[in-house]
C-alpha cells in the first residue's frame, strides 16, 4: 500500500501540471477524475499532458502505461512506482 | 533575442494559440502528411505568433497527400495556401519499402522522387503557391548494418539517395524549398527527435521537443520567402572574434590561431567569412581605440576576417546603441536585418531594451560553443541566391568612399556631375531573373505595391502577354552598384499600370527615380500610350516612396496615381542611359 502523504504530494504537483498545461487556474485533480470530467483535456492534450509529467518527473511512460491509465490517481501511483525504482 | 524564438518549447508555443492575432498579416499554409500533423500544425501557428504572423492553417485529413493534390475539387485548392507543406514520414517510406521486392527496393528512391515531382508539377499546374517539401530523416534499420552502405537495395542507401535527388529537385522547381529535418535531426539525434510511444499511440513521427524544433524551421523558410531575412552581422572584438582584450592584453597575446582557445575563435571566423561571400555584410562595433582594434585584421597572420571583409568598422568608446544606429544609418537597412554578437551580456541587454528589433544571440559562456551555438539556431535562412550577394561587402565599402567624396564637392549637382552615372536600361532576360525575384522579395522600402515574386513568377511574367518589364542597373565612377532597380508594367488599354517598382535603398537620392520615369514615358510614347497609372499600397516600411508618385508629377485620381504622356516633360537627370 502506497504512502496516502506520497501519493497526495505527487497529486498535488500533477494538478500544478494540468492547471499549467491546459490553462485552466479552476482546475482541481482527485483520485477518480479522468478526461471526461475535464473539457481541455482531449488527446492531444493528454500527450501535452504526459509529455509535461514526464519532465517534471524526470520518468519515461511506456506506450501501454499511457494508453492504461484509468484516472488520474492510477497515474499519479504509476508516477510513484517509477520514482521508487 | 528570446529563447523561444532560438530554442522554441512546445508548451509554450500551444499557449500562444490562445492569445491575439488580429494585428498580424495572414499567411495561408496547407499541411499535407502521411502521418499525425495536429501537434505540428498548433506548434507552427504558436511559432507564428512570435514572430507577428498569423499562420491560417489548413491541415488536410491524415493520410490524404495524393487524394489532395490531384482531386482539383478538394479542400486544398478550395483554400487557396500560400504555401502547402507536404510531409512524407522516413517511417510511412520505411513500410512501403519492406512490401517491395527486391527489383523495386532497387529503384525505390527514384520512384518516390518521381512521385514527389508529379506532385510538384501537379499544384504546379493548379496553384501559384509555394511548396515547402520535407527530406527524410536517415533511419539506418539495422537489416544489414554498416554493410548497407555497400547494398544499392537497402533502406539506407535509398533514403539517402532521396535525400540528395530532392536536392536536384528543388534547383529545378523555383517555388519548391525543403524542410532540412534530417540536419535537424542530426543536430539533436533520433533519440530525442522521435518519442516511440507517441508513435505508436498517435502516428505522431516527432518528439514533441522536436514538433517545436520543426515549426521554427518551417516557419524560419516562410519569412525568408517574405524577405524577412538577416543582411547584416555585427561584431564585438574582445573575446567575441578572438580571446582576450587587445587594448590590454597586445596583439601578441590575443588567442587566435594556434594560441590559447584560439582554434574556436578561428573557426567562428572561418564561418563567419564564408556568410560574408554569400552577401551577409559585415560590421565591426567595438569598444576601443580604432587603430588598436584594426592593427590585428591588418597584420596578424592568423586573423581569417580581414579589413577587406568589413563594410562598416566602428571602434570607439561611445555607447554601442549610438554605434548600432550609425551603422544602421550608413547601410540604410532595417534594425530587423541586423545580428549583433557580443560576448558580453551587459551589452546584449543593453542593446535589446534600446533597440528592441536588433536580433542579439545570447552567446553561450564558452567561448568553443559559440559556433555550434550560431549554425545551430539557423538566423541565416535565405529563400535565394545570386551573385550579387557575393558583391554586396564590395558595394558598401564603396558607398563609405562616395560619403567622403561627396563631403568634397561644394553643390549637390557639382557632385552627381562628378560621379559619371551610367544605367544600363534591359527587358528582364534569365540572367537577371534571380536578382528581379530577390529585390521583390527583399526590398522592403522602395517598394510601391510590395507584390513579391519568385523567380518562377519573374519568368512566367516575361512570357506573359501584356507584360513589360525593366531591369536598370547602376554604374559611376567608385563602382558598379549592379542591378538596382526593376519594373513590371500591366498594359491596360490605353494605359500601363506599375504592377511593381522596386528599387534597391542603396541608389536613392541620385536621381535614379527621375530616369526611370523618362525611360518609361519614352517606351509609352513609342506605343503610343497615354496613361501611365501608379499606385502606392502602404506597409509599415514603404514610408519613402508615399509621395514617389507626386514627385513625379503623376496627379492623383481615386488613389491612383496618373500621369499623362503626351505632355510630359523629361526630368533632368544626371545618368546615362546605355543599352
Amino acid at each position: 500500500m502506497l504512502q496516502t502523504n506520497q501519493l497526495n504530494e505527487v497529486m498535488e504537483t500533477v494538478n500544478g501540471i494540468f492547471i499549467d498545461v491546459l490553462e485552466d487556474d479552476g482546475i482541481v485533480v482527485k483520485y477518480e477524475t479522468t478526461a471526461a470530467d475535464i473539457a481541455e483535456w482531449d488527446s492531444l492534450n493528454h500527450i501535452a499532458l504526459v509529455v509535461a509529467i514526464e519532465k517534471k518527473f524526470g520518468i519515461q511512460f511506456t506506450a501501454k502505461e499511457i494508453q492504461d491509465f484509468k484516472n488520474v490517481g492510477e497515474m499519479c501511483e504509476g508516477i510513484i512506482l517509477k520514482l521508487q525504482k | 533575442m528570446k529563447t523561444i524564438l532560438s530554442n522554441p518549447d512546445f508548451l509554450a508555443l500551444k499557449k500562444n494559440l490562445k492569445k491575439d492575432f488580429s494585428t498580424f498579416s495572414t499567411y495561408k499554409l496547407a499541411i499535407l502528411g502521411d502521418s499525425s500533423t495536429q501537434l505540428l500544425n498548433s506548434a507552427i501557428r504558436g511559432y507564428g505568433y512570435e514572430v507577428g504572423l498569423n499562420i491560417e492553417i489548413y491541415e488536410s485529413d491524415y493520410g490524404q497527400i495524393n487524394q489532395e493534390v490531384y482531386n482539383t475539387s478538394s479542400g486544398l485548392y478550395g483554400f487557396k495556401p500560400d504555401c502547402i507543406l507536404i510531409f512524407h514520414s522516413t517511417q510511412k517510406l520505411l513500410s512501403q519499402f519492406y512490401k517491395s521486392n527486391e527489383t523495386e527496393k532497387d529503384r525505390f528512391g527514384e520512384n518516390h522522387i518521381n512521385t514527389i515531382s508529379s506532385l510538384f508539377d501537379k499544384i504546379k499546374s493548379e496553384l501559384n503557391a509555394k511548396i515547402i517539401y520535407f527530406n527524410f530523416i536517415e533511419i539506418n534499420d539495422g537489416v544489414f548494418g554498416n554493410y548497407s552502405n555497400k547494398i544499392s537495395s537497402s533502406f539506407t542507401f535509398q533514403i539517402r539517395k532521396i535525400n540528395f535527388e530532392l536536392m536536384k529537385l528543388a534547383i529545378i522547381h523555383k517555388n519548391v524549398f525543403i524542410n532540412d529535418i534530417c540536419s535537424l535531426n542530426n543536430q539533436e539525434g533520433l533519440k530525442l527527435s522521435h518519442d516511440p510511444k507517441l508513435y505508436v499511440n498517435g502516428d505522431f513521427v516527432f518528439s514533441l521537443d522536436f514538433t517545436a524544433k520543426v515549426a521554427k524551421n518551417i516557419v524560419d523558410i516562410i519569412l525568408s520567402i517574405a524577405g524577412k531575412i538577416k543582411k547584416c552581422l555585427i561584431l564585438d572584438l574582445d573575446n567575441t572574434m578572438w580571446g582576450g582584450i587587445i587594448g590590454d592584453d597586445g596583439m601578441e597575446n590575443i588567442q587566435i590561431g594556434d594560441l590559447g582557445i584560439g582554434k574556436a575563435f578561428s573557426e567562428l571566423q572561418a564561418w563567419i567569412k564564408q556568410l560574408k561571400q554569400r552577401g551577409i555584410i559585415l560590421a565591426v562595433c567595438s569598444k576601443n581605440t580604432e587603430s588598436i582594434a584594426k592593427e590585428p585584421f591588418e597584420k596578424h597572420p592568423d586573423m581569417v576576417l580581414k579589413l577587406d571583409d568589413i563594410s562598416i568598422f566602428v571602434a570607439n568608446w561611445e555607447s554601442k546603441v549610438d554605434n548600432i544606429r550609425y551603422i544602421q544609418s550608413v547601410l540604410n537597412i532595417g534594425f530587423d536585418s541586423m545580428v549583433f554578437l557580443d560576448d558580453n551580456p551587459f551589452e546584449r541587454e543593453l542593446i535589446k531594451k534600446e533597440i528592441p528589433s536588433v536580433v542579439v544571440p545570447d552567446l553561450p559562456e564558452d567561448p568553443s560553443r559559440y559556433l555550434n551555438f550560431l549554425r545551430g539556431i539557423n538566423l541565416f535562412e535565405t529563400a535565394s541566391f545570386s551573385e550579387e550577394d557575393a558583391e554586396r561587402t564590395r558595394q558598401y565599402q564603396e558607398e563609405a568612399k562616395r560619403t567622403v567624396f561627396k563631403e568634397s564637392h561644394k553643390s549637390e549637382e557639382d557632385y552627381y556631375i562628378s560621379l559619371d552615372m551610367t544605367s544600363e536600361v534591359k527587358l528582364f532576360d534569365k540572367f537577371s531573373t534571380p536578382r528581379v525575384a530577390q529585390l521583390t522579395q527583399r526590398s522592403n522600402q522602395f517598394n510601391v505595391r510590395t507584390v513579391r515574386y519568385n523567380e518562377q513568377d519573374i519568368t512566367n511574367i516575361i512570357s506573359a502577354p501584356g507584360y513589360m518589364t525593366f531591369s536598370f542597373d547602376l554604374k559611376d565612377r567608385f563602382g558598379d552598384h549592379g542591378l538596382i532597380a526593376a519594373l513590371i508594367l500591366k498594359q491596360q488599354q490605353n494605359a500601363l499600370f506599375i504592377d511593381t517598382w522596386v528599387m534597391s535603398c542603396r541608389v536613392l537620392k541620385r536621381g535614379m527615380e527621375q530616369f526611370i520615369i523618362n525611360e518609361i514615358v519614352k517606351v509609352a510614347q513609342s506605343k503610343n500610350i497615354k496613361t501611365i497609372i501608379g499606385e502606392y499600397l502602404p506597409t509599415p516600411k514603404n514610408v519613402i516612396v508615399k509621395d514617389l508618385y507626386s514627385s513625379l508629377n503623376f496627379h492623383n485620381n481615386n488613389n491612383l496615381w496618373v500621369l499623362d504622356t503626351t505632355d510630359f516633360t523629361p526630368f533632368k537627370t544626371y545618368i546615362n542611359a546605355t543599352n
